[in-house]
């Protein structure tokens, strides 16, 4: 892959307080790349992944995505709207049904007609798999049907990029293939994902490359096979003989 | 939002047996004694002669409750918007507003605007601006609720988890529309019960109003005992008709309350 990366991280530095989350790193994502990150719980790999649609603002250092410098630009709101993202916690409005979450941004970001935004969300739903849930409420269903819409409504936007926020690590266990099946399908359909998990047989299935955090700084890049059959770093091989039993 | 516990079971024509300590004892005394109570002031010459007096006071306490109501809820929202703000300035002109109003006793703001700013504000504009009377009652009213109401709701906003408003905003939303549309519906659902007790203080409170020499229904209660030295009737009307508008606003708030639960 020789164009140009979709979405470019240099050098970004992000502490809270005296803890730094994140300690220069550095990550490029080229357009139709799976790239997971995996790492040890508090190692910064949900807030790298929150800092590139700047629900958090990095301290140092610089993240351009789709041309847009996401620390200087001043249309913060058009540039979120071609990164999607999806929440470990779902984050579903509860006073809308599944239809009306996915209709809401359409309408008043995207500026789409009612009937067109409604056709849209029961197309994105019929695609998650829940198309007849259409009409619940958030609290009406599992986890699992939860996530898929809150993708659903996420993809309803046609973005450009999708980010993935430990999407699976909420559910009950038998909820998780239903949702990385809607991953997968996202993969091999050549959306951009950059998806924090540790669900090592979606990493084996569908990531391009695998980036391991740790302690805030990246110890390896690398492509799936390479992780699991030849890792580099001692760190890694340590991190993955405690997730791999 | 849970159907599930709000479905009764179809085609019963009896009523359940309630059990004895689940019965509403409170509503149960209060009508015995509300209907005794009626009869007697209903079929008394002395009593009707009271409450044809206080009529007009009625009027203008409920006019007063109802708008300054509205304009404080209106207040507050503007103010409880302000309290979350990351903008320095919105937030600290709205602590200043609502410590400043919360740490005065309602009495005094009624006597201030009416005879401080009132005066002032009709001097300043040689007489083109006057509130005396009804309007100076509402501004004073107003203000002191739109304090709190304020808190309520900026209680309201701080009590949703902050991943709603990261969901709205991640989906391209600005902060304005993420507050419009996804997260004062969600507040204004959670803050309808202080809200509507707020109402009923309110209600209450209009009777300090009558010290701005304002004929509502307090202040008519008085004219009629001081007129008549009948201060046995007079003053148990005043306080049947104030009781008799708060129960029926409390109902009117419960309506509300349970409508907005189901949807």
């Amino acid at each position: 892959m020789n164009r140009e990366p979709i979405i470019r991280i240099e050098n970004v530095y992000k502490s809270f307080g005296h803890v730094k989350a994140v300690a220069g790193v550095s990550l490029e994502v080229y357009p139709g790349e799976v790239v997971v990150i995996i790492g040890p719980s508090g190692g910064g790999k949900s807030t790298l992944l929150r800092c590139i649609n700047k629900l958090e603002t990095i301290d140092r250092g610089r993240i351009i995505v789709d041309g847009h410098s996401i620390g200087e630009t001043k249309q913060i709101n058009k540039v979120r709207a071609e990164i999607g993202m999806v929440f470990q916690l779902f984050n579903l409005f509860p006073h809308l049904t599944a239809l009306e979450n996915i209709v809401l941004a359409q309408r008043r970001v995207r500026h789409r007609k009612h009937k067109r935004a409604e056709e849209i969300a029961h197309q994105q739903l019929a695609k998650v798999g829940i198309a007849e849930k259409w009409n619940s409420y958030p609290s009406q269903l599992s986890g699992g049907q939860q996530q898929r819409v809150a993708i659903a409504r996420a993809l309803a936007m046609d973005p450009k990029i999708m980010l993935f926020d430990e999407p699976t690590s909420a559910l009950d266990p038998e909820m998780i293939k239903g949702v990385l099946d809607v991953m997968l399908d996202l993969a091999r359909e050549g959306m951009t994902m950059v998806v924090v998990s540790h669900e090592m047989g979606f990493v084996r299935a569908a990531a391009d490359r695998v980036a391991l955090l740790d302690e805030g700084a990246l110890v390896e890049v690398t492509t799936p096979e390479r992780l699991f059959d030849s890792p580099e770093q001692e760190r890694t091989k340590q991190f993955l003989s405690q997730i791999l039993h | 939002m849970t159907t599930e516990a709000r479905k009764v079971p179809q085609g019963r024509v009896f009523p359940v047996p309630i059990p004895w300590e689940r019965v509403p004892w409170w509503a149960v005394i209060l009508a015995i004694v509300g209907v005794t109570i009626g009869w007697s002031v209903l079929t008394s010459e002395a009593y009707l002669r009271v409450i044809r007096f206080v009529t007009v006071g009625v009027r203008l306490t409920l006019h007063v409750t109802v708008v300054s109501y509205i304009i404080a809820l209106v207040l507050g929202l503007i103010f409880g918007l302000m309290r979350v703000s990351d903008n320095p300035v919105l937030y600290a002109v709205s602590t200043l507003y609502v410590e400043v109003i919360r740490g005065i006793p309602l009495l005094v703001i009624i006597l201030y605007v009416g005879y401080v700013i009132t005066p002032r504000i009709r001097d300043a504009t040689g007489g083109q601006i006057n509130l005396q009377g009804v309007p100076a009652a509402v501004l004073a009213m107003a203000i002191c609720y739109g304090a709190f109401e304020a808190e309520v709701y900026r209680g309201g906003i701080e009590s949703i988890e902050a991943g709603q408003m990261e969901a709205a905003r991640s989906l391209g939303m600005s902060y304005i529309q993420a507050m419009r549309y996804v997260i004062l519906p969600q507040a204004i659902r959670r803050i309808l019960p202080p809200l509507g007790n707020d109402f009923i203080s309110l209600l209450k409170d209009s009777a300090l109003i009558s010290v701005i020499a304002l004929p509502d229904l307090l202040q008519m209660g008085r004219l009629y005992v001081s007129r008549t030295y009948r201060a046995f009737e007079g003053y148990n009307t005043v306080a049947l008709l104030y009781l008799v508008m708060t129960l029926c606003l409390s109902l009117v708030v419960r309506l509300v309350e349970r409508k907005a639960a189901i949807e």
